[in-house]
């Protein structure tokens, strides 16, 4: 099986600080990838080259077998890879639904329609009810996004990367700043989308990385310092040595 | 979600949220036979004033508080329209030709949309060069067109220079004579309510609402896969084109155009306006457009020193009115009323 | 173009080049410190050249009426920014432009107040009223000249002050990273104080050199301050080298333009130059920020 994503000896150097260090990663069809490590290993960073976001020093990245390195952000959105943000990124001003229903337009293709309602678009509506409702959030379509919790918005954010129909969901810690229930809730409606996507995950929480992933890969300084099934990544001793064992 | 069946644009929907501006048109359309009561002629001058600067409030809010642009060349923008009618109606009259390649005309129907086309190419060609870059240096470079746009129509000598250029053709449109001073300002009410009209479709639109959303967050909206650049290069164009539209009706109203028309100044007045009425309507722009030359007609007589209370206005406004006058009258959509619009419309 | 004219020209556009790098210092500074966009710093430009031209005529002094105009004019920079721009750093620029816009209006009406309508006279002084044969048969006003040395040496003496001194290093260290600055240690309150008194002082004698060639009159600040914003953008907003090159580009390309072409072009010359400029690189010659 060829992997939907490919990564190949990517490099990026920050002024002497050397972000990302000859690091290779696939992510096959269907698989949730994990990627974990310390603060500061470089896990935003590689996120960004993944995304077009960040241009990598040398390396390739291909994506459903076509190399994607040079392509900018837009084309490799269209291309059906979805990022959610570490820290949420959603419109403030639009209601729940319409976030979602621009991401429906995007992958609608070209906005260049000048007259019609699109407010009232039942072509754009409708699907983003269906994404809203995937994640659990249908209930508060009409919510300013402004107006919602920090978890609902967590959930907002998720709901417009499945909107677009990828192929490949790019989670920058999805639990970022959540509590303990909406952690888990999340966790929840993520383990109902692994059947259905391809899935890269950052994450600094375990349970849910461990409760997840079918392999994980441990990124320390720049560097991919292991990959493997969840169950020897607990018990490699590198690993315990680089990250788990420093954090408890 | 009111009426899911029904994709296309509900005008009636939208008045029910938007009733004000009825008032303020009809109350814009009674300003002639007001002044023919109280025998105040220079209250037609005043209000076609108002009108045309609401045309151009309206046409820069569209970018300005739907897409997050600060421009400061519409005074520019403006200019190039009415010097398009003024100089075809110049080389009309004087039996030349400009360039000595095309006659002049003093067809309104022809260099109207002759306006309306050069002040989008001028808006286009400026916008790629200001629109890929950012915040800051977005309103230095279109400041700097705008005075670009100045200083070119000082130096054209053959039409006036810096005195500007008077319309000795008798303009008209096809058929109809349009000048007449009142007939003419049905004309600028009218084009205003079209404008009005218009930018409240555009903005609901799929366009519109890209936009919007760049304003709010550009990074997700390259993240969803929408190249924003081409968008805000499209609005800046058709907000350019729109207030060449009202240069030109300022042109053919006045039967005059200089340069002072193109001041930097005007260009922030401009922005002034749109704050001042209000970025979150399509047609709060237009409260702030009479506010401000309704001040700029009586403030003087009662202060030779107008400019001063009228800044410190302006700094208050910033400090303490961000919503602008549609908030003061407690015409901004209420959260729960917005849910029907998808956003604050 | 005879060489004598081609030297007469090159000294006006170093002129102008010099008065434009002393406008668009405070400017390109301010913008890349503080965050802020300032439209009337050519309102402290005009008060700089009226401030010269009363103390001028109470004093009788030309050059104590500059050592005394120069504070003024940086204390007006310090008042405008302790009790109105202080607040709108953190505002978006919308609001920037407008308070600042706000401002001018405010200015030009007390100037009016203050001084009248009537554009002021400010005499050269007798020392520099005659003209210096630079070369054989070439003259060319003293004023001027004048001008133009104080102009590099002030250019001269930031330059070194902003890239070789400690406090140029805490200015240039908050130009490209406040937060990193302010964790470093450096008091930023007085480092934003100080830059905006240093900015209000040059604009302040931009001013009072342009007095005696141009006139003394409201609203004189404005035409410089969009030639100085065109600066800015050009050089790259934070970076005083990068102002200071664009300054003399700027200062000699809109020189010539007037003089070699057609009087339309030539006033549009230096525009086209930063639409070039910019449609190379969209954040100028010398970008501070990544």
């Amino acid at each position: 099986m060829t992997p939907i994503l490919s990564v190949n000896n990517l490099y990026k150097r920050f002024s002497g600080l050397v972000a990302t260090n000859d690091l290779s990663l696939n992510v096959m069809p269907g698989e949730t990838h994990a990627l974990i490590g310390p603060n500061g290993a470089g896990k935003t960073t590689l996120i960004a080259q993944l995304q077009g976001e960040l241009a990598p020093d040398s390396g390739t990245i291909s994506f459903k077998g076509r190399d994607i390195t040079q392509e900018p952000p837009h084309r490799r959105s269209q291309l059906g890879m979805a990022r959610s943000f570490q820290i949420t990124s959603i419109f403030p001003q639009f209601t729940a639904l319409a976030n979602v229903s621009l991401a429906v337009q995007a992958q609608q293709g070209h906005g260049f329609k000048f007259w019609r309602d699109a407010w009232r678009d039942p072509a754009l509506n409708g699907p983003a009810m269906e994404a809203l409702a995937t994640i659990g959030l249908d209930h508060r379509a009409q919510i300013v996004a402004e107006d919602l919790s920090h978890g609902e918005r967590r959930q907002l954010e998720l709901a417009m990367a499945l909107a677009m129909k990828p192929s490949l969901l790019l989670l920058d810690e999805p639990m970022a700043g959540m509590g303990r229930q909406d952690g888990q809730r999340m966790t929840r409606i993520l383990s109902g989308l692994k059947k259905d996507y391809a899935i890269l995950i950052v994450e600094h929480d375990m349970d849910a990385v461990f409760a997840l992933a079918d392999r994980v890969s441990v990124l320390v300084a720049g560097s991919m310092i292991a990959t493997g099934e969840p169950q020897s990544i607990r018990t490699d001793a590198a690993v315990k040595a680089a990250y788990l064992g420093h954090r408890s | 979600m009111a009426d899911q069946s029904n994709p296309s644009f509900s005008l009636s929907a939208w008045l029910r949220g938007n009733w004000p501006i009825l008032l303020v048109l009809a109350a814009l359309a009674l300003v002639p036979t007001f002044a023919a009561a109280t025998d105040n002629p220079f209250l037609i001058r005043l209000f076609t004033r108002a009108v045309i600067f609401s045309i151009v409030a309206v046409a820069l809010n569209f970018v300005l508080g739907y897409g997050g642009l600060v421009s400061l060349m519409h005074s520019g923008l403006f200019g190039v329209g009415a010097y398009t009618v003024a100089i075809l109606a110049f080389h009309d009259y004087e039996a030349t030709k400009f360039l000595g390649l095309f006659a002049g005309t003093d067809n309104l129907a022809i260099s109207m949309p002759l306006a309306f086309l050069c002040a989008m190419g001028v808006a286009a060609l400026t916008g790629i060069i200001s629109l890929r870059t950012s915040g800051t240096y977005f309103i230095m470079i279109t400041l700097a067109f705008n005075q670009m746009l100045y200083y070119f129509f000082v130096a054209l000598q053959q039409y006036g220079g810096e005195d500007g250029l008077q319309v000795l053709a008798n303009l008209h449109f096809a058929d109809f004579n349009i000048t007449k001073r009142t007939t003419f300002y049905y004309v600028a009410v009218g084009v205003l309510t079209a404008t009005i009209f218009v930018f409240a479709r555009l903005v609901q639109s799929r366009f519109g609402i890209i936009l919007r959303a760049t304003s709010q967050n550009e990074r997700r909206v390259v993240a969803l896969g929408i190249p924003p650049l081409r968008y805000k290069l499209m609005a800046f164009a058709i907000s350019g084109a729109v207030t060449g539209l009202a240069g030109a009706l300022w042109a053919s109203g006045q039967a005059f155009v200089s340069p002072s028309d193109l001041s930097w100044v005007r260009a922030g007045d401009y922005v002034v306006m749109a704050v001042l009425g209000g970025m979150g309507r399509v047609w709060g722009p237009v409260l702030g457009a009479i506010l401000f030359v309704l001040l700029e007609a009586y403030l003087p007589s009662w202060t030779q020193f107008w400019q001063l209370p009228f800044g410190i206005v302006v700094v208050l406004i910033v400090v303490y009115l961000r919503g602008g006058l549609v908030d003061v009258l407690g015409l901004t959509r209420s959260k729960s009323a917005s849910n029907t619009e998808g956003g604050h419309a | 173009m005879t060489l004598s004219l081609f030297i007469e020209q090159s000294l006006n556009g170093v002129q102008l080049g010099v008065q434009l790098f002393l406008m668009s210092a405070g400017l390109t500074l301010v913008f890349g410190i503080m965050n802020l966009i300032n439209l009337a710093h050519g309102s402290l430009y005009m008060a700089g050249a009226f401030f010269a031209a009363m103390f001028i005529k109470i004093t009788g002094n030309f050059l104590l009426a500059i050592a005394l105009a120069i504070p003024c004019t940086a204390i007006m920079g310090i008042l405008m920014e302790l009790i109105v721009l202080r607040r709108f750093y953190a505002r978006g620029h919308l609001d920037q432009v407008l308070v600042t816009f706000g401002l001018i209006l405010i200015f030009n009406d007390l100037v009016r107040m203050v001084w009248g309508v009537v554009p002021v006279p400010m005499p050269v002084p007798a020392l520099l009223s005659g003209s210096v044969e630079i070369m054989d048969g070439v003259l060319y006003p003293a004023f001027r000249l004048a001008i133009l040395s104080v102009g590099l040496v002030v250019a001269l003496g930031l330059y070194v002050v902003v890239v070789h001194t400690r406090t140029g290093m805490w200015i240039r260290a908050g130009a490209s990273n406040r937060p990193m600055a302010s964790a470093l240690g450096v008091d930023v309150q007085l480092v934003f104080a100080l830059v905006f008194a240093a900015g209000a002082a040059l604009a302040g004698l931009a001013g009072m050199m342009a007095g005696p060639i141009t006139a003394v009159q409201v609203g004189m600040g404005e035409p410089i301050l969009i030639l100085a914003l065109v600066v800015t953008v050009i050089g790259g907003i934070g970076s005083i080298r990068g102002a200071f090159i664009a300054a003399l580009m700027i200062g000699i390309v809109d020189t010539f333009g007037r003089v070699l072409l057609p009087h339309a072009l030539g006033s549009m010359v230096i525009f086209m130059l930063m639409a070039l400029i910019l449609a190379w690189r969209p954040k100028g010659l010398f970008p501070v920020h990544g």
